[in-house]
């Protein structure tokens, strides 16, 4: 297998296609370890890995977490809240110190758009990008993409949805980088106030009707509207929102034919998605949690194996 | 790069038969034994022995599973390429039974630790014997030596030894090939 062209996982939008398939090559085998009865490997025995959330996270932090430890790394936990950047420390300042503790890979997430590009111009260490504001998450995408792909098969020409929130998500983002250069169509769906300007040039459709882009996909992401990120009223009500673009069990049964449903979680349930269609069969919200697992198990392996190896 | 045939397809063919009457006079009940082979390359051997056990010599079916290697490998980031994974098949109880890997060719003996360190995961069992087809003598890095042997050959570091089965190509043999 070819190593990766990158040495950070800063976005998808720096990666070639070859290196999305290797990543996914290599997380079906991760799947299968992580299926063992004991479900470690000891790969990476000699890496230690410093997790840095300066923003909140449960599941992509306790994934990367697990899947650093299930490969054997050392890992170090950083969370802003509890540290020293509330007393003024700079982001370099505070990464270089960790890094002077012999860091090998840092997975960050951050509020800012680019500071996981700022970062690795910055400091000696491999970055992964765990999302930076509302710019990438490119590990959500993968895992996203590869749950499609386990339950449609090839990627190249379906046609996949995402519906919600775009102006805030990273995940949106990531997700259409990746899903054009595997080949899909990809159609956004939302509320005209929560669509950025100019999304167009990237390649996608965009739609308000909720209903169409259903009857129209063999695959929807259906986005958490992200409150914490807006300043201002984007539409009136929770309710108007959920209504017009809501993914109920009503409207999923009326468009007579099967399609595959993601949320990339945490889920506000009773407005983007009902707890029916969540818990759906059509759902794979469960598997794609399993999959973040060995995605980034895959993601961590393949940049770790471009690491030099100190020479004594 | 020169290559000459080491084993013909003829005495391929004899050695594996010898190998599975190895077997069966060292396990008199072989439904307590498992046989092991290593990917990428050990599983072809794998195949051809309980092929000739289960119907040559008639034991029934053969209990045996494959297993992939490559993530307890201590040479990890000290080659140009990734390693490539391969996928394990290990639907097999290890537990208290007698395990017997198999693989083609015995180098440096890493691979096999590699194989003892990844078959701690699937239990612990009564007790694990080597079997390959070429042993290259002189060559080990580790103290490993295989218990059933195809053939001994000894070559040069830099050479390599290459196993053509006929699931793959045309025939079986066995090259060397010189730098």
């Amino acid at each position: 297998m070819k190593k990766l062209s990158v040495n950070h996982l800063l976005g998808i939008k720096y990666l070639k296609e070859q290196d999305i398939h290797s990543i996914f090559e290599t997380a079906i085998h991760f799947k299968e370890v992580i299926n063992r009865p004991i479900k470690k490997v000891p790969s990476l025995r000699d890496i230690t890995i410093a997790n840095l959330f300066f923003e909140n996270s449960t599941r992509t932090k306790l994934s990367f977490e697990l899947a650093e430890k299930r490969l054997s790394a050392d890992v170090i936990n950083f969370s802003a809240s509890k540290s020293s950047v509330s007393k003024g420390e700079t982001l370099i300042d505070t990464v270089n110190n960790i890094l002077a503790m012999k860091v090998d890979v840092v997975v960050m997430r951050h509020p800012n758009p680019g500071a996981a590009l700022f970062l690795s111009q910055n400091v000696d260490a491999c970055i992964i990008n765990a999302g930076d504001g509302t710019h990438e998450h490119p590990s959500q995408a993968l895992l996203d993409i590869f749950s499609i792909k386990e339950e449609l098969g090839d990627i190249n020409g379906k046609r996949i949805a995402i519906v919600g929130d775009i102006l805030h998500s990273r995940v949106a983002l990531s997700n259409i980088f990746a899903l054009k250069m595997l080949g899909a169509e990809v159609r956004l769906c939302g509320p005209k106030s929560l669509i950025p300007k100019h999304i167009h040039s990237l390649g996608v459709t965009v739609s308000t009707d909720l209903m169409k882009t259903l009857k129209w996909c063999d695959a929807v992401n259906m986005l958490r509207v992200q409150n914490e990120r807006m300043d201002l009223n984007y539409f009136p009500s929770n309710r108007e929102y959920s209504q017009l673009y809501g993914l109920n069990l009503k409207k999923l049964e009326s468009i007579k034919k099967e399609i595959v449903i993601l949320h990339p979680g945490p889920i506000n349930r009773g407005v983007e998605i009902t707890s029916d269609v969540a818990d759906s069969k059509n759902s794979i919200i469960l598997d794609q949690v399993e999959n973040g697992l060995a995605i980034r198990m895959a993601i961590i392996y393949l940049l770790v194996a471009k690491l030099n190896i100190p020479q004594v | 790069m020169s290559s000459k045939i080491l084993l013909s397809s003829k005495k391929i063919d004899i050695i594996l038969n010898r190998l599975a009457c190895q077997l069966i006079e060292k396990y008199p009940d072989f439904n307590q034994v498992v046989l092991v082979g290593l990917q990428p390359r050990g599983i072809f051997l794998l195949d051809r022995l309980v092929t000739l056990l289960e119907n040559d010599y008639a034991l029934g079916k053969v209990i045996s599973g494959k297993l992939d290697i490559t993530f307890f490998r201590d040479d990890f980031r000290r080659f140009d390429k990734t390693l490539s994974a391969s996928s394990s098949q290990m639907e097999v109880v290890i537990e208290g039974k007698s395990v017997v890997i198999i693989d083609d060719v015995l180098f440096t003996g890493r691979s096999i630790r590699a194989a003892l360190t990844s078959l701690d995961n699937y239990g612990r069992p009564l007790d694990i014997q080597l079997l390959v087809l070429i042993d290259r003598r002189f060559s080990r890095h580790l103290p490993i030596q295989p218990d059933f042997i195809g053939a001994q050959v000894d070559a040069l570091e830099g050479d390599k030894v290459r196993v053509q089965w006929k699931d793959q190509k045309q025939n079986d043999a066995v090259f060397i090939e010189k730098k």
